[in-house]
Parts: C-alpha cells; structure tokens; sequence
C-alpha cells in the first residue's frame, strides 16, 4: 500500500494541530508498513532537521526530497518556495486574493511567527494553494501510489488535481472546516474549495463527529461518504517529572489557557469566568499562554473587568516552556467555540493537570473523564474552576482516571482505521 | 418442600438540582423533577404491580404473601406526589399477606459512619411505617444489603428485630446454601436470611435478555427451579428491586404475566408455600453461623461497597458530610437536619462512582448526571452551603415543615 500524501505543515514546521496530526498519522503508518509519500509546500529549513536525514534532490530539481529515520517508510517531498510555475491567477481574482491574505493573517495562518522558519506564507495564500496542486500534480507524475490523502482545505485542490490525472481515489481528511476557524463570517472562496474537495473525494475522514456532522449539514455531503478518525495523542510522557518543582509549595492556584488566542478558541469566555471566580476566591491566577488576533482584545477586556492583575499573558510557547506551564498549572480549560478535535487537553492530561473542555469540541467524545461545559455557560465554567480549586479530591480523580484515559488514544488506532478506509475506497474504484 | 419468600425494595432519592458555587439558598432539591420521576415510576411500576399483587393475593385466599422494604424517602414523595399508591400499599397491608420491613428512613450508609444517626434513623423509619401502614417492622435489612457481624449484633441489640437480610454471596457461603435460615456470628436470638442471588436475578436480571440461553423464562420453568431445592434447602429467598415489574423489565417483556402465574405453578406442588420473611423465622431453626467480618453488599459483581466508597471524591463527601454531624444536630433546627439526612442518601454517592464511567455503563437510572464528577460537584456546594447554614444565626421565616411548602415549587 502507497500513499500520496498531500499537507501544509509538519514538525517543525507547525502553527497548531495539523502538523501534529500529521506527524502522528504518519508515524503509526509507517509502523503499519503502509508507505507514504508527504508533499510539503515550503522549503525545508535544515537547521531543524536534526533528527531528519536529508536525501539526495530529486528527480526535479525545484524539489527537496528527505526521509526520517524514524519514518522509513515516509518519504518527504517539499517544493521550493522560489518557484514561481504558476502564473498569478487573473485580473479578476485580485480582489479575491485581497480578502483571502487578510483573512489568513486574521485566523492566525501566519506561519513565519511561530514556526520562525523564515518562509511566509501570509503573502498570497491563493496563489500558494494553486502553486502546490500544480506542483503535486507534476509530482504525482514520477510516484507511484494507490490513494490520495489530503489534508485540510489548502492541499484540497492538489488532490483533486492529482486524482483526476492519476485516476486514483481521493481521501480528504479534515482537520477544521471554515466554519471552525471563522465563525459566521465564513470566506467564500475557501468555503468553495472545501466543497469542492469534498464532493469530489471518494471518501471523508473528519477529526471528530462534531466534524462529520459540520459537513454533512454545511457542505450538503451525503452521511455514508464520511467516516469518523478520531486523533491519537503522541505520549511523550511526563517520564522526566521533576519531583523538586512539583514539592515546592504555591500558595496560588493557576489555571490555564493554552492556544491561539483567536475568536474560534473562546478566550473571552475564559476571561469571564476568571472574573466570576476571582469575585470568591483569593489566590487564582489566570495564564494565557498563545497568541493570536484577539490577544490585544483581551488584555483589554481582562482590564476592563478589573482582573488584570490576575491574568499572564505569556505569548507563544514552545519546547521546554509548555512543561513548565504544565507543571505549574493546577487546572486547563479549553473554552473553544468550535472545535473539530482538540489536542492541548490531552496534552494537559498527560501532564498530569485535570481539564475542562468546551461541549463544542471533538475532544469531549473521546474523553469522558473530564468536565465539560458549554462555551457559552460562564456560570457553569466558573463554577467548575472553583470546584477543581477547592475540592482537591476532584482533581486527582480527573487526573488519574484521565491520565490512564489518554494511554488509550493511541495513532495506532487511527492509523488502522485510515487504512481501512484506503482499502475501501480502492475496491469502490 | 421449599417455601418462596419474596422481598421487594422501593426507594427514590431525593435528587439534588443543579447547585453552583454562586447559589445561596436553601432549596437544594429537584422538586419537579422528584416529583416527575415519582409519578412515572408509579404508572409503570409501583401502582400495576400493586394491583397484580393484590389480586394474587385475593386469588389464592391468603397463600400468596410478600414483603415490601420502603423508604422513607420514597414514602414522603409519594405522599406528596402519588398519594394513590399509598392507599394501594395500605389496602395490601390489610390483607395480612404482607409484611412491611424495617430499614433506614434515608437509605443512608449511617452504619458505617454514625451508630447513633443510624438507630436515630431506623426508628424514624419504624415510626412511619406504624403511622403509614399500623405494623411494627420486626425484620431488618440495610440499605443495598450492606451487612457485616457488626451491623448484625448491632440490630440484635436493639431489642425489636427477630432477623436481618443479607446478600448470599458466594465467597461468604462457600459450599453452604442460601436455602437456609443462618445465625450471624456472635448473635444469640437474631436470625440471618441470605438472598438466592441466582433465582432472584433470573426474574430481576435476565427475565427480558434474549441472549440468555434460558430465554424465555416462563412460570412453570422458573417452579421446577424452585422445585429443585427440595431435599437441599427450606425456602429461596427473592429478593429484589420492585422496579423490576414494569420498569428495569417493561411490561411487553411479560414480568407481569410471569407474576401473575407464578403463585399457581409453584403452589401446584402441595409441599411449597410462600412465607413472609417472619413466618419464616418461626418455621425454621438456624442451621449454622455466618461469619462475615467485612462487609458486603448486593451491589454489581463485586458485592462490596466501592459503588459507593470506591473512588476518592466519594469517600471525601461521605467523610466531610458525616463530620457535619455535630455541629447540625447542634442547631436543633428541624429544616436544616433533614436536609442534612437527606443529603445521607446512598445515590448521591452512586452517581459519584467511577467505575463503569468510562465503559459508557454508568449507574445509569435515573441518575440526573452526565458525570460522576458533576454530581460531586454539586454535592459539595450543597454541603457548603449547608455547613454555612449551621454556623449563623437562622431565622425560621417559612412556617411549618418542608412537605408543607414543596409543592410551592413543584407549580413551577
């Protein structure tokens, strides 16, 4: 079994879930045997590549390709961003192309700031998308492969280029949708290449039933197309627990935020919330570790309700940093407003930190030993922030119940059920 | 020639609404949903198997006879909620078919906390039994059948009882029957009557499950099992959820056509009878002690008590609720006590367990939570606010008791 494998990010090279999602899939993949190629858009920086083992260019000789030793059954494809194959799009589209680089600069697609890796990729994101489907396609050309796997809307139209010259099955796999990312203000143009990728696809993986029923309901995709692959969690484990940092006694509590600080991950509920709590309750800071377009707006607004004092905003976290935070943190709460899956709080849970999560994620269906709330309900949030706080014995419930729950997302499962659907959709063609 | 000795259990708990932090009133109860829950279980349960009950009994001119174990806190719902079912209660009282049993008044673990909140609580429970249905318990069973020698000699003590029930379980009996009348370790006069765990899950467990190569369980089948026990054994003990007519076995499953042909297929043999648990005390000598050092209950395969105790939020609520009782019985406020044992009942600490949670099995009747860990919540802002309550001053505004002013809210 081959798969041609279509991404935007990978580690190192991520700005959320995605690459992390893809790096886990592939992973477990490459364990099942299954042999993948993974086309990236941009330029692999070398400077990261220390546990990657560079190849020889291929064939192309715009086209870096690599392998990891620990993916050997992965190999890399990355196309140079220098490369300028595709014409600029019409006239016509200018406009378009306009909104679209507002929009992802606003939704926190700017790569060049968290990554640091120097390629920017808030330029022309259209024209980006176009650039690689054609480049894909020409590489397409010289692979050999049995499925097309694609994930999220900007490798959409490399897959439907691929497969419509391949004539192999296309799998697309979504990891959010627009309305996800934009709430009510969806972008008709990426609403428009989700659609299309998704009636095109012979199959759908959605991150989460949250997901499927999104596109079932908003994309118009018949029920029986659309198969549920619910994440897995890389446990890099909490192995090296630092006895002395964990004995050292606070006489405050933390409670963390961690993620983009965008409308579509609720920080303003959280902000609420951590008002109504701090009405009771003396000793609770607020962290908000991220960054994001709604970050001006809510130091603002955690002023504006007079708790500024009580809540850290620590920009974006990276490595060594996000342990720390675990390990100072005595509660998580992800208050998203839609979210497809929800990685962070497995993490957390990992970490041994007791969360809650937003009713409004997919998370909250693989997770049952956890607290959920609707994002909405700041009571309700508020009210179980103060418990976890005040009743010790709920905390370590949710953190040894959670803790084990969490062994038991493995990518292994999820790498199983992919390719099961592979099979499927090349007996359907 | 076996006598069948029936015992059904009815209790509702008095659900706790949703309680934040940010709450501060006194009403910590569900009214309308108590009451809603109260009225369902009455139509699909309580109120047809009284009237099946009733007309067996009239059928075979006093040889069919049961005993009932009811709460105290499904007694005070009733009256408010569905008076008619107490009248039904009372009609087969007057039969002298049926023996009412003795228990704690708030289905509460008490014994394993307070000795004297527990006493305090079953003759609470005596008290209304006598007032409700004019006869005096002389039978105990504890709540979920929790049981050790201690609660036995404790219970032998107290003067008034002739048995008490227990769950026969099979790591207590060992090679021993169920099918006996037992004396518990260290009790002179007290008698120890065991649950035939496998005869009463029959009708209780698997009546309705297709997958159960006995399927399907007809009267005369299930006399020829009872049959069996001739030569080994002087009566099976059922015992068993009332609910288990009409609501954990729904009607078109046929438990009450079951019930309704029982009595003739096992009278039909002219050596079997029904015995209320009394009349079996009289009829028949212990015939070897019970020692049962720790404790059991009737619960889940474990048949011990983690459903209640097993995880760390229980026994932290249990704890911190049972310290509370000084300084409540300090108020002498009526209001605030009986919130206080209401709070007792063993559910609130059911809906906390964790052990089948993730499994998607979760205790799942009636249990008003999503999760175990929302339902401790809610009780320890409860319990916050109650412990709060003892310590200021309180004027009574509400005049006369809390059934008085209930419905109040139930117009909601």
């Amino acid at each position: 079994m081959k798969v041609f494998m279509l991404g935007w990010e990978f580690p190192p090279f991520i700005s959320g879930g995605l690459g992390t999602a893809c790096y886990g899939l592939t992973k477990a993949l490459n364990q099942l045997n299954i042999k993948v190629t993974f086309v990236l858009p941009k330029k692999v920086n070398t400077r990261y590549a220390t546990h990657v083992n560079l190849l020889t260019p291929g064939s192309l000789d715009h086209v870096a390709s690599f392998s990891c030793e620990e993916l050997k059954n992965v190999k890399f494809l990355t196309i140079s961003s220098s490369l300028k194959p595709y014409s600029r799009p019409g006239v016509s589209q200018t406009r378009i192309e306009e909104t679209l680089k507002e929009k992802m600069t606003k939704n926190g697609f700017d790569l060049t700031e968290q990554s640091g890796g120097g390629v920017d990729y808030c330029g022309d994101m259209y024209t980006e998308v176009h650039r690689y489907a054609a480049i894909a396609a020409t590489l397409a050309e010289n692979e050999q492969f049995d499925v097309i796997h694609a994930h999220d809307w900007m490798t959409y139209p490399a897959g439907m280029a691929v497969a419509k010259m391949s004539g192999k099955p296309l799998i697309i796999h979504v990891h959010s949708t627009e309305f996800d990312r934009s709430g009510p203000n969806v972008n008709q143009m990426i609403y428009d290449i989700e659609r299309a990728g998704m009636h095109t696809a012979d199959k759908i993986i959605a991150v989460s039933y949250f997901t499927r029923s999104i596109i079932i309901s908003r994309y118009g995709i018949s029920g029986d197309k659309v198969e549920v692959v619910h994440n897995g969690v890389e446990r890099n484990g909490n192995a090296n627990h630092n006895l002395t940092s964990s004995v050292i006694e606070r006489d405050e509590k933390i409670v963390l935020f961690l993620g983009r600080i965008t409308m579509q991950k609720g920080p303003e509920y959280f902000l609420q919330a951590a008002k109504m709590v701090l009405d009771v309750m003396e000793n609770v800071k607020f962290v908000m570790a991220g960054s994001g377009d709604m970050m001006h707006r809510a130091i603002e607004l955690a002023a504006e309700l007079g708790i500024g004092n009580k809540v850290l905003f620590t920009g974006f976290l990276r490595g060594e940093d996000v342990n720390k935070i675990y390990k100072m943190a005595d509660l998580f709460v992800m208050p998203s407003v839609s979210e497809p899956f929800g990685l962070v709080p497995l993490e957390a849970l990992d970490n041994d930190v007791p969360v809650i999560i937003s009713k409004q994620s997919g998370v909250s269906e693989v997770l049952t030993h956890a607290l959920k709330v609707d994002f909405w309900d700041v009571d309700e949030m508020a009210n179980k922030i103060i418990a976890v706080l005040k009743y010790p014995p709920l905390g370590l419930t949710l953190r040894n119940y959670g803790n084990f729950e969490v062994r038991k997302l493995r990518w292994k499962d999820s790498a199983e059920k992919c390719a099961r659907i592979y099979e499927e959709s090349m007996v359907a063609v | 020639m076996p006598s069948v000795c029936f015992y059904f259990q009815l209790h509702q708990p008095s659900r706790l609404r949703h309680y934040t932090v940010f709450d501060s009133n006194e009403l910590y109860f569900d009214d309308s949903k108590n009451a809603a829950i109260c009225k369902k279980v009455a139509n699909k349960c309580y109120l047809p198997a009284n009237r099946l009950m009733l007309e067996i009994i009239n059928k075979y001119d006093g040889k069919f006879k049961i005993a009932y174990s009811i709460t105290g806190t499904l007694l005070e719902q009733l009256q408010l909620y569905a008076p008619e079912v107490i009248s039904t209660f009372d009609a087969l009282a007057r039969t002298g078919c049926v023996e009412f049993l003795a228990e704690t008044y708030y289905h509460s673990l008490s014994f394993l906390y307070s000795r004297n909140e527990f006493v305090e609580q079953v003759n609470k429970h005596t008290e209304l039994i006598k007032y409700l249905f004019g006869q005096t318990p002389k039978i105990f069973r504890n709540t979920e059948l929790i049981y050790n020698n201690d609660l036995a000699m404790l219970i032998e003590a107290m003067g008034r009882f002739d048995a008490i029930l227990a769950e026969g379980a099979d790591h207590i009996l060992g090679y021993r029957s169920p099918n006996f009348v037992y004396r518990p370790k260290n009790c002179n006069r007290l008698k120890l009557l065991m649950k035939n765990y496998s005869l009463s899950d029959d009708i209780a467990f698997r009546f309705s499950n297709r997958g159960w190569n006995q399927w399907p369980l007809t009267a005369d089948k299930f006399a020829r099992w009872v049959g069996n026990v001739n030569g080994n054994g002087n009566l099976v003990n059922l015992f068993m959820d009332y609910e288990t007519f009409g609501e954990h076995q729904w009607e078109d499953t046929g438990i009450f056509d079951f019930m309704r042909h029982l009595p003739e297929e096992i009278l039909r043999h002219p050596d079997n009878n029904f015995k209320t648990p009394s009349e079996v005390v009289e009829s028949y000598q212990p015939v070897g002690a019970i020692d049962v050092p720790h404790l059991i209950s009737w619960a889940d395969t474990e048949r011990d008590l983690s459903a209640w105790l097993g995880n760390a939020m229980q026994s932290n609520a249990i704890h911190e609720l049972y310290r509370l009782e000084k300084k409540i019985k300090k108020t002498a406020n009526e209001k605030i006590i009986t919130d206080w044992r209401k709070l007792q009942t063993s559910d609130h600490f059911y809906y906390m367990c964790t052990k089948y949670f993730a499994d998607g099995d979760v205790h799942k009747y009636f249990n008003p939570y999503d999760s175990p860990y929302d339902s401790y919540i809610n009780f320890m802002n409860v319990l916050n606010n109650l412990s709060v309550r003892c310590t200021k001053p309180k004027i009574e505004s509400t005049p006369g008791t809390h059934l008085v002013h209930l419905p109040k809210t139930v117009l909601r």
